[in-house]
C-alpha cells in the first residue's frame, strides 16, 4: 500500500487575509499616484541636475539632468499602472515587488523634486548612504549572530554606545588601532553579560537588553561628565582615514561610492561575508543555527546550547563594538552623550527586514543609510519640510518595515525563549 | 446524606488559602532589597574607580538620605520626583501584566506634556475647576492616542511593540522640538525652544503652601495614589483586568476562552499610554509650567526599572516609584554637595533592574541567607 | 552489545520517577516496555540516552560499567533514541538533521552536505526505508519524519535503538510497515526498546515486556502467553474494565449541522475540504483519523475559533457559522481543547480562576464590569469536589496539577454548565487510566443527559469504545462514516480508511 505523498495540497483560492492585503496595496499605489502628480509634478519647474563627478576621476562624466514635472508625471503613470495592476487577477505574487519598487521611484520623484533649478552631487551621496549604513548594518549583524542562536539581542544599542565609548577614550589614550580594539573588547563583554544574563540567569531576554542599555548609558554619561569634562585630552581619538584603493577608487561613480573608505565600511563588508560563510556553509554555523530553531533536538545530539549561545552572543557584541566604534573613531574622533541616537534598533529592524540573513540585513541597512543621508541633504537643499520631520524620516520608516507592508519574515523558532536542561 | 455532608467539608476546606511560605516572602521583599543594596554598593564602588575620594563618596551616601529623607523639604522633592515615576510606572506595569513590552513610556509622556501645555497656555479666563482637569484628560488622552499606534499596529500586523513604540519615542522627540520653535506654541520673544507659561488656572496647586511656598509637593500626588487604587482594582477585580492577565499569562488560551487578544492589545496600550501621559500632564503642570526640550528627564525609561521592581504590582509600583523618587531628589543633593554627576543614579537604576530581574542571580550570590529553590 | 540498567534511582524534587529499576537488554532481541502515562518509562529511557543522570544505580554495557555526561556520550556508546515527539529542525533538509552533531567537514570547517547525502542514501538502501536526503522537514508527512529519527539513529551506528511512543502519530498501515523496519533491524543483530502503552502492539512485535508501573519494574511477561488481562493489570495495579458502559442509542433531533464546511490553515493550504457531519442530542460522534487530516481546522471552525471560507454550521436551525467563540459558549458549546497546556487553561492561574474562565464576563460570576470572586471561589470549589480534581486548595496554580487533573479540572469547567454540545478533541491524551476511565465516564453521562458530543482522537480504541457513530477524515475529507445502527466496523477497516484507501 503506497504510503501518503508528501506536501498538502495548496489552495486553488486565497485567503481573505492575503488579497485584503493586495487591494490595500493597489490603493496605496494609486494614492501615491496621485500624490507624486499633485506635489511633485504639478507646481514644479526646471530641471533637476545631478552631479555625478567627483574629484579624482579617470574621466569626467557630464551631469545627470532630469526635467522634473515630466519625470513625475512618468513616475505617477508607472505608480499608477502598478496600482491598477493589483486590482487584476494573479496580483498577488507581484505585491510585494511592486510596492518596493512603486516606493524607490517616489523617492527618486522626490528627489528630482527637490532638485528642481539646483543641483547636487549624487555621488556623494551615495557615498554618504554606504558610510551611514555602517553602524546599521553592523548592529544588524550583531542582532543576526544573537537572533539566529533564539536570543533576542535589545541591548545591541547599548553595545554601540560602549564601543563608541571605549573607542574614544582608549583611542585617546593609545592610538586609533588599540581604541578600535578596546571598542571590540568591550562591546564582546557585554555581549557576554547579556549572555550570562540571559543563559544562565534565565533573566527575561528584552528586560536584560533594556537593563543594559540603561546601564552603559548611565556609565557613559557618568563618566563623560564626571571625567572627561575635565579632562578633554581623554576624548579627541585620532579618525581613521578613507584608505582609497588604487586604480579602482579612481573609477567615476563606483569609484568614490566603493573604494574610497575607511576601514569601517571594508571591514563590515567583510564582516558581512564571513558571517555567512560561518552561518550556512559551516559545521558550528549549523549547529548554532540548529540551536536557534529547535534547542532541544540539538541538546538531545550532545550540542551544548548553553555554549553555542554564549559564543554567538557574545560574538555579536563584538561586531557591535567595532560598529560602535566607528562613530567615534569612524566619524568624529569625540565621544557625545548618547551619540548612537537609536541606530542600534534601526540595525534590528535592518535584521527583521533582512530575514535574519547577514547579506539582507546589509541591504536593509544601505535603505536605512540611504534614508539618512537623504535627509542630510535635503536639509542643505533647504526645502520646505522641516529639518525634525526629515531627521524621524529613518524611524519611520523602520515601523513600516517591522509592520511587514514589505513581506513577512520568519524569525528562528526559539527566539526569545530560554532553554532550560531537565 | 453524610456524603453530602463530606464533600461539603471538603470544598470548604479548598477554600482556605494556603499562608504565604517562606520563598514568596523572599520574592517579595528580601530579594528587592538585596538588590537595591548591591547596587548602592556597586554605585559606591563605581565612583571609586572614577577618582572620587573615599571622603567624597561618604559625602555622597549622607547626601543621597539628606537629600530624600533628611528634612521636609527633602521629602517634598521626593514625593514630587516619584510622582511621575509612579504614574508612568502604572502604566508600564500594566502592559506587563498583559505580556506587552511598552518601552514608549518616555514618548507617550513627552506627547502628554506638550498636550497639556498647549491646553494649559490657552483658554485664558476659564475657571480653574474646568482649566486644569481639562488638561490632565488632554494629556492623558494624547499618551494613550501615542501608545494605541504601537497598540494597533502590533495587534492588526504583529509588529513587536519594542520597536515600535522606541521608534516612537524617537518620533515624538523630534516632534517636540519641531513644535518648540512653532510660533504658535513658542514663547513669545524667545529665541530658544521653549513654549508659553502655563496659566495658572490650570497649574497644579501646591499642597504644603500653608507651610512653606518653596515646597514643590503638589495636587498632582494626590491623582498618583487615586491611579494607584484604580489599577489595583482594575487588574484584580473588574472583568477587563481578568481578561489582561489572561492575556498576558497565555494568550492562546485567553483566545480559546473566548477574549478577543486584539482588543484587548489596543486597550491595554492605550490604558498604559494615558497614564504616562498624565505623568507628562503632571510634570508640566505641576513643577515646570511649561515646557522645554527634554522636559520628560529620562522619567518614561526610569519607570520601566519601577515597575519591573514593583514586581507590575500597584502597591509595588507605588513604593518603586516612591525609591527611585528618593533616589532622584537625593541624587541631585549630592551632586551639589560631593560634586558626584547625576547620572550615577541612572546607572544604581540599571543594576537594580538587573539584580531584579536575575532572582537565580541573586540566589547564588546569597546562597548563604536564602533557601534553596527547587527549581 | 548487551546493556543492563542495575538499580538505577531518579528523582525530581520529591517525586520519584525512577525507583530501583532493573533492566536487560539484549542484541538481536525486541524488549517492550510497557507502562500507562506517567509510569516513568520516558524517565528511564531519558537515563539511558544520557539526557538524564542517575541518582543511584548504574549502566551497564557488556557487563562493564558506564558514565555518561551527556547525550554525546550516550551516543558514542552505540545508543540511539527516537523520541516520540520529534527531534527534528523542521527548517532544515534531512540530510542536515541526520549529520547535526556528527557533521563531515572539509577546510574551514565546511559542511560537506554533499558526503551527507551520500551517506544518507547509503542507509537509504541498507534497510530499505526510501526518504530523500534534499527534502524540508517539515513538508514531509509524520511517518517520513520517523524514518530520519531512525536514519539519524542508524548513521550514529548505534547498536541499541529505543522507540519512545513510536506509533501514536501513524496510522495501522504505516504501524505494519513500521514493525517490519524493526524486525529488520533487529534480524540485523540490533538490541531494540520498544515503549509504548498500548498492549495489541506489543504482542505483534515484542519479543518480552517488562512492565513499569509507578517508577517501578513490577512484572514480566512473553507476548502470546501473557494474556492482555494480566499485563493491564500490572500496568495499572487493578483489574482493569475495557468496555465503556453504554445505555443504547436513541438519538433525538439534530443539534448540530455542518454542511460543505471547507476551512483554510494559516498558509493558506486546505485543512478541511468540503465536509459535512451531523451531530445529534444523545449521541457521539467520534471523529477517527491521524492528526494533521484537518481534525484540528474543523474543531476550530465548529467552535469559533477558525473562520471557514465556505459551508454552513447550524445550530438547533440557527445559522452560527460566522458566531465568535464566546457567542457559542453562551449558547452551550464545550469545548475540552487538544492542547491542554497551551489552550485550555492558564498555567500560573489559581485553579479558582482558571474555572472562570470562559463565564467570567456574565452573571453570576460578574456584575458588569465587576467580577464576584466569593461567588466564583464558591462554585469552584464545589465542581472540584464533584469532578475529582485532585489538589490541596482552590488557590493552588494549575500548572502544579498532575496531567490528569489538569484535565479533570478542565473538563469540570466545560460541564459545569448546563451544556448541550460537547466537543472534545484529544481528551485522553497523556492521562494515567484512572484518569481516562473518569473523562470516558462523564463523556458518557453527557451524552445521557441528552448532550451531543464530538469526539477527535487519534486513539483508535477510545473512538470505537465511546462513539455510536464515527467518521473517518483524511486529508480533509470526511471519507467514510460507520455506525448509526450497523455493526461494528472493525479497525482494520477504520484503519484502511484512515490511510485513504476507500472502496
Amino acid at each position: 500500500m503506497a504510503v501518503t505523498d508528501t506536501a498538502p495540497a495548496k489552495a486553488q483560492t486565497i485567503s481573505h487575509a492575503h488579497r485584503r492585503q493586495t487591494l490595500v496595496i493597489g490603493w496605496l499605489l494609486l494614492a501615491l499616484a496621485v500624490f507624486v502628480a499633485v506635489f511633485f509634478a504639478m507646481p514644479t519647474t526646471g530641471t533637476a541636475s545631478f552631479r555625478l563627478a567627483f574629484p579624482g576621476d579617470l574621466f569626467t562624466v557630464p551631469n545627470l539632468k532630469v526635467p522634473a514635472a515630466p519625470y513625475a508625471w512618468i513616475v505617477a503613470a508607472v505608480l499608477a499602472f502598478f496600482g491598477v495592476r493589483q486590482f487584476l487577477p494573479g496580483a498577488a505574487k507581484w505585491s510585494g515587488i511592486l510596492f518596493g519598487i512603486g516606493l524607490l521611484l517616489v523617492v527618486t520623484a522626490f528627489l528630482t523634486w527637490a532638485t528642481a533649478g539646483k543641483s547636487f552631487s549624487l555621488t556623494g551621496m551615495l557615498q554618504a548612504t554606504l558610510i551611514r549604513a555602517v553602524p546599521i548594518a553592523l548592529g544588524g549583524l550583531a542582532g543576526v549572530l544573537s537572533e539566529r542562536v533564539a536570543v533576542v539581542n535589545i541591548a545591541i544599542e547599548g553595545m554601540l554606545l560602549a564601543g563608541a565609548f571605549t573607542g574614544a577614550v582608549i583611542g585617546s589614550l593609545l592610538g586609533g588601532t588599540i581604541g578600535l580594539i578596546g571598542a571590540v573588547l568591550v562591546g564582546g563583554a557585554f555581549g557576554l553579560l547579556l549572555a550570562a544574563l540571559v543563559v544562565t540567569y534565565r533573566v527575561d531576554q528584552i528586560i536584560a537588553g533594556v537593563a543594559i542599555n540603561l546601564l552603559v548609558l548611565g556609565l557613559t554619561s557618568y563618566v563623560s561628565s564626571q571625567v572627561l569634562t575635565h579632562y578633554r585630552s581623554l576624548n579627541n581619538a585620532p579618525v581613521f582615514r578613507a584608505i582609497e584603493i588604487p586604480f579602482l577608487s579612481d573609477l567615476p561613480v563606483i569609484g568614490p561610492v566603493l573604494f574610497q573608505h575607511n576601514l569601517f565600511v571594508y571591514g563590515a563588508l567583510i564582516m558581512v561575508a564571513i558571517a555567512t560563510y560561518y552561518l550556512f556553509y559551516t559545521r558550528v554555523g549549523l549547529r548554532a543555527r540548529a540551536v536557534g530553531e529547535h534547542p532541544e533536538a540539538a541538546d538531545t545530539l550532545g550540542i551544548n546550547v548553553y555554549r553555542l549561545r554564549y559564543i554567538n552572543v557574545t560574538l555579536g557584541g563584538m561586531v557591535a563594538g567595532f560598529g560602535g566604534a566607528w562613530f567615534t573613531l569612524g566619524s568624529v574622533g569625540r565621544f557625545d552623550d548618547n551619540m548612537t541616537a537609536g541606530r542600534g534598533f534601526i540595525g534590528l529592524a535592518a535584521m527583521i527586514f533582512g530575514r535574519w540573513h547577514p547579506v539582507g540585513a546589509l541591504m536593509a541597512a544601505l535603505v536605512f543609510g540611504f534614508a539618512d543621508s537623504l535627509q542630510q541633504k535635503l536639509a542643505i537643499l533647504r526645502t520646505p519640510i522641516p529639518a525634525e520631520f526629515l531627521a524621524m524620516a529613518p524611524y519611520i520608516a523602520t515601523i513600516v518595515l517591522v509592520a511587514g507592508l514589505i513581506g513577512r519574515a520568519r524569525a528562528p523558532a526559539a527566539d526569545g525563549k530560554p532553554y532550560v536542561k531537565e | 446524606m453524610s456524603e453530602q455532608n463530606g464533600s461539603d467539608t471538603l470544598s470548604t476546606q479548598l477554600l482556605k488559602r494556603a499562608a504565604p511560605g517562606r520563598t514568596d516572602f523572599e520574592d517579595l521583599v528580601i530579594l528587592p532589597v538585596l538588590a537595591v543594596v548591591v547596587a548602592l554598593v556597586l554605585g559606591g564602588l563605581i565612583m571609586l574607580a572614577t577618582g572620587v575620594s573615599p571622603s567624597a563618596i561618604g559625602r555622597s551616601f549622607v547626601a543621597l538620605f539628606r537629600g530624600s529623607l533628611g528634612s521636609l523639604t527633602a521629602i517634598s522633592e521626593t514625593l514630587t520626583a516619584a510622582a511621575p515615576l509612579t504614574l508612568a510606572g502604572l502604566g508600564i506595569a500594566l502592559g506587563f501584566r498583559a505580556g506587552l513590552f511598552n518601552i514608549g513610556a518616555e514618548g507617550q509622556v513627552i506627547m502628554g506634556g506638550i498636550a497639556a501645555v498647549v491646553i494649559g497656555f490657552s483658554f485664558e479666563g476659564m475657571p480653574i475647576w474646568i482649566h486644569l482637569p481639562l488638561a490632565l484628560i488632554v494629556g492623558a488622552l494624547a499618551g494613550a492616542l501615542w501608545a494605541s499606534i504601537a497598540g494597533w499596529l502590533r495587534a492588526a500586523t504583529g509588529a513587536h511593540e519594542v520597536i515600535t513604540t522606541i521608534m516612537l519615542n524617537l518620533i515624538a522627540m523630534r516632534l517636540v522640538d519641531y513644535l518648540l520653535r512653532h510660533p504658535f506654541i513658542q514663547k513669545e520673544g524667545r529665541a530658544d525652544p521653549i513654549s508659553k507659561n502655563v496659566l495658572p488656572s490650570a497649574e497644579l496647586p501646591h499642597l504644603l503652601d500653608w507651610v512653606d511656598p518653596a515646597l514643590r509637593l503638589h495636587a498632582g500626588f494626590i491623582l498618583v495614589l487615586l491611579a494607584v487604587v484604580f489599577v489595583w482594582w482594575l487588574l484584580f477585580r473588574t472583568t477587563t483586568g481578568f481578561e489582561f492577565r489572561a492575556a498576558g499569562l497565555n494568550p492562546d488560551a485567553a483566545r480559546y476562552a473566548g477574549m478577543r487578544s486584539g482588543l484587548i492589545i489596543v486597550l491595554v496600550m492605550a490604558l498604559a499610554g494615558a497614564l504616562a501621559g498624565l505623568a507628562g500632564a503632571n510634570q508640566v503642570l505641576g513643577v515646570l509650567g511649561r515646557a522645554s526640550p527634554n522636559f520628560s528627564g529620562g522619567v518614561g525609561f526610569d519607570a520601566i526599572a519601577v515597575a519591573l521592581l514593583g514586581r507590575s504590582h500597584p502597591l509595588g509600583v507605588l513604593l518603586a516609584g516612591l525609591l527611585f523618587g528618593a533616589l532622584q531628589a537625593g541624587g541631585r543633593q549630592m551632586q551639589v554637595s560631593a560634586g558626584v554627576s547625576l547620572d550615577l543614579i541612572a546607572i544604581i537604576q540599571a543594576l537594580i533592574i538587573i539584580f531584579i530581574a536575575a532572582p537565580i542571580l541573586m540566589r547564588a550570590v546569597f546562597s548563604f541567607a536564602l533557601q534553596k529553590t527547587a527549581r | 552489545m548487551d546493556i543492563e540498567l542495575r538499580g538505577i534511582t531518579k528523582r525530581f524534587g520529591d517525586i520519584v520517577a525512577n525507583s530501583n529499576v532493573n533492566l536487560h537488554i539484549r542484541a538481536g532481541e525486541v524488549l517492550g516496555l510497557l507502562g500507562e502515562n506517567g509510569a516513568g518509562k520516558s524517565t528511564m529511557m531519558n537515563v539511558l540516552s544520557g539526557l538524564y543522570r542517575p541518582d543511584e544505580g548504574e549502566i551497564l554495557i557488556d557487563g562493564k560499567p558506564v558514565h555518561f555526561r551527556g547525550p554525546g556520550d550516550a551516543i558514542r556508546a552505540g545508543i540511539g533514541m527516537v523520541h516520540q515527539h520529534f527531534m527534528l529542525v523542521p527548517v532544515f533538509t534531512v540530510a542536515e538533521n541526520v549529520v547535526l552533531g556528527v557533521e563531515p567537514t572539509g577546510v574551514l570547517d565546511h559542511l560537506d552536505l554533499v558526503k551527507a547525502r551520500e551517506q544518507v542514501r547509503q542507509i537509504n538502501e541498507q534497510y530499505g526505508l526510501q526518504v530523500n536526503p534534499d527534502d524540508l522537514i517539515e513538508n514531509l508527512p509524520v511517518g517520513i519524519q520517523q524514518r530520519v529519527e531512525i536514519i539519524k539513529v542508524l548513521f550514529r551506528s548505534a547498536e541499541v535503538i529505543i522507540f519512545d511512543e513510536p506509533t501514536a502519530v501513524l496510522t495501522p498501515q504505516e504501524v505494519t510497515e513500521f514493525f517490519k523496519i524493526v524486525r529488520a533491524l533487529r534480524d540485523a543483530g540490533k538490541a531494540l526498546v520498544f515503549i509504548t502503552h498500548k498492549l495489541h502492539e506489543i504482542h505483534e512485535v515484542a519479543d518480552r515486556i517488562s512492565v513499569l508501573r509507578a517508577g517501578k519494574i513490577v512484572g514480566e511477561g512473553l507476548p502470546g502467553q501473557t494474556s492482555d488481562q494480566e499485563l493491564a493489570e500490572m500496568m495499572v495495579g487493578r483489574p482493569v474494565v475495557f468496555e465503556v458502559e453504554k445505555k443504547p442509542f436513541e438519538p433525538r433531533e439534530v443539534l448540530l449541522d455542518v454542511r460543505g464546511l471547507t476551512v483554510l490553515r494559516d498558509d493558506d493550504s486546505v485543512a478541511v475540504d468540503n465536509a459535512s457531519v451531523s451531530i445529534r442530542s444523545g449521541e457521539i460522534v467520534g471523529i477517527a483519523g491521524v492528526q494533521g487530516n484537518g481534525q484540528t481546522e474543523l474543531v476550530e471552525a465548529l467552535t469559533g475559533l477558525r473562520r471557514p471560507s465556505s459551508g454552513t454550521v447550524t445550530f438547533q436551525g440557527k445559522d452560527i457559522t460566522q458566531a465568535s467563540a464566546r457567542e457559542r459558549h453562551r449558547m452551550g458549546f464545550a469545548h475540552v481543547p487538544e492542547d491542554r497546556q497551551r489552550a485550555g487553561m492558564v498555567s500560573d492561574f489559581t485553579i479558582a480562576e482558571n474555572m472562570a474562565l470562559n463565564t467570567y464576563y456574565a452573571p453570576p460570576y460578574s456584575r458588569g464590569i465587576l467580577m464576584d470572586w466569593p461567588k466564583i471561589y464558591e462554585d469552584s470549589a464545589r465542581n472540584v469536589v464533584a469532578f475529582d480534581v485532585r489538589t490541596q486548595s482552590i488557590f493552588t496554580p494549575a500548572g502544579t496539577l498532575s496531567g490528569g487533573n489538569q484535565q479533570k479540572m478542565i473538563v469540570a469547567r466545560e460541564l459545569s454548565r448546563d451544556t448541550k454540545l460537547l466537543i472534545a478533541s484529544q481528551p485522553t491524551r497523556g492521562l494515567d487510566v484512572g484518569s481516562i476511565e473518569y473523562i470516558h465516564k462523564r463523556i458518557v453521562a453527557a451524552r445521557e443527559e441528552g448532550d451531543g458530543v464530538l469526539i477527535v482522537s487519534s486513539e483508535l480504541d477510545e473512538v470505537l469504545a465511546l462513539s455510536d457513530r464515527i467518521l473517518v477524515m483524511f486529508k480533509g475529507r470526511i471519507v467514510a462514516e460507520f455506525g448509526a445502527g450497523a455493526r461494528k466496523p472493525s479497525k482494520n477497516e477504520i484503519g484502511l480508511a484512515m490511510a485513504g484507501a476507500v472502496a
